[in-house]
């Protein structure tokens, strides 16, 4: 218990050093591989809260895909940040507006692991006893995924098709309008 | 980065074994974490490796577009399908009970399968187009 405690402390202490790293660092390749060294240390956290599923999506896809698409996002736009003053005040106030209404809003929420909070008494308790019986599928989080919620994931999927057909047509498409400019 | 014999032997040794690992995450999905969804990102890990080392046009050559664009909708199409195969033996859409009225958790457990290669198909292939497109979109 107490271990888990300083683990989850510590874990923590490093996401928020790493997140200010990215904010202030002006290179945006550093600033690019810090985020993926968040999200490689969110993907222990939710290990550290027993969610692996998300830990293996958020190492994967934070941690990999989107470091990749980011660098390669870099070769348009620049290694460097624009100068100008280190901090925007506007854009600074907005994000503590934001950040306090946040941390108000979780006053509310119910103790972390109550069993007795309102999405744990819902249709959770059904998928966790019935799941087994209802789909021969061990591992409930990919049942539901898939079949209790398979409109959402149906969509999901509809939506990462969506993004590859808008680069298509953006990127692919530039490039043979220029190339066709150019006959 | 195709000079440098360490990145060429290591992107050859593991790139086989990346995808090997991106299928036994799809199709285990049921059993541990993972899915179509984990599975697909690594798959295309494993081709973005590839590319990296070798230079897009190597990687055009192995995943040429005229293979990834049919495969970004075949996914999502496969997944669609499934819902309307469950429609026409007489379900609600998506209800995987009737893909095997004998046996209804069989049906759910064959389609989840069958919906979780169109997600890895899917990903794997927009991820894919993703690179491709923009790492040649700098290219005259």
């Amino acid at each position: 218990m107490m271990t888990t405690l300083l683990i989850d402390v510590f874990l923590l202490c490093l996401l928020v050093i790493t997140a200010l790293g990215a904010v202030m660092v002006r290179s945006l390749l550093a600033a690019t591989l810090l985020l993926a060294i968040y999200s490689l240390l969110m993907a222990l956290v939710w290990v550290s809260l027993q969610a692996v599923d998300v830990a293996f999506t958020e190492a994967a896809v934070g941690g990999g895909i989107s470091t990749v698409l980011l660098i390669a996002t870099l070769v348009f736009v620049g290694r460097r940040e624009a100068p100008g003053p280190l901090i925007h005040w506007p854009s600074a106030a907005a994000v503590i507006i934001t950040g306090a209404v946040l941390i108000y809003g979780t006053f509310d929420m119910p103790r972390f692991g109550d069993p007795a909070a309102a999405p744990h008494q819902h249709v959770a308790p059904h998928y966790i006893a019935q799941s087994m019986n209802e789909t021969q599928v061990p591992n409930f989080v990919t049942a539901v995924l898939a079949s209790y919620r398979g409109y959402d994931t149906l969509f999901e999927t509809a939506v990462i098709y969506t993004a590859g057909l808008g680069l298509i047509l953006l990127l692919r498409g530039a490039r043979t309008r220029r190339r066709e400019r150019r006959r | 980065m195709k000079e440098q014999v360490l990145m060429r032997v290591m992107a050859q040794l593991l790139a086989p074994f990346i995808l090997l690992f991106g299928i036994y995450v799809i199709m285990h999905g049921e059993l541990g974490p993972g899915g179509g969804f984990q599975g697909g990102v690594i798959i295309a890990s494993a081709y973005i490796l590839y590319s990296l080392v070798f230079g897009s046009d190597a990687g055009e050559r192995v995943f040429p577009a005229r293979v990834s664009d049919p495969l970004n909708s075949l996914g999502v199409l496969l997944y669609a399908s499934v819902g309307v195969v469950a429609m026409v033996l007489g379900g609600a859409y998506l209800d995987y009970d009737l893909l095997n009225a004998a046996n209804p958790p069989a049906g759910q457990a064959l389609g989840i399968m069958l919906v979780e290669l169109g997600v890895g198909i899917t990903v794997s292939a927009v991820m894919v187009t993703l690179f491709n497109e923009l790492a040649r979109a700098k290219r005259p």
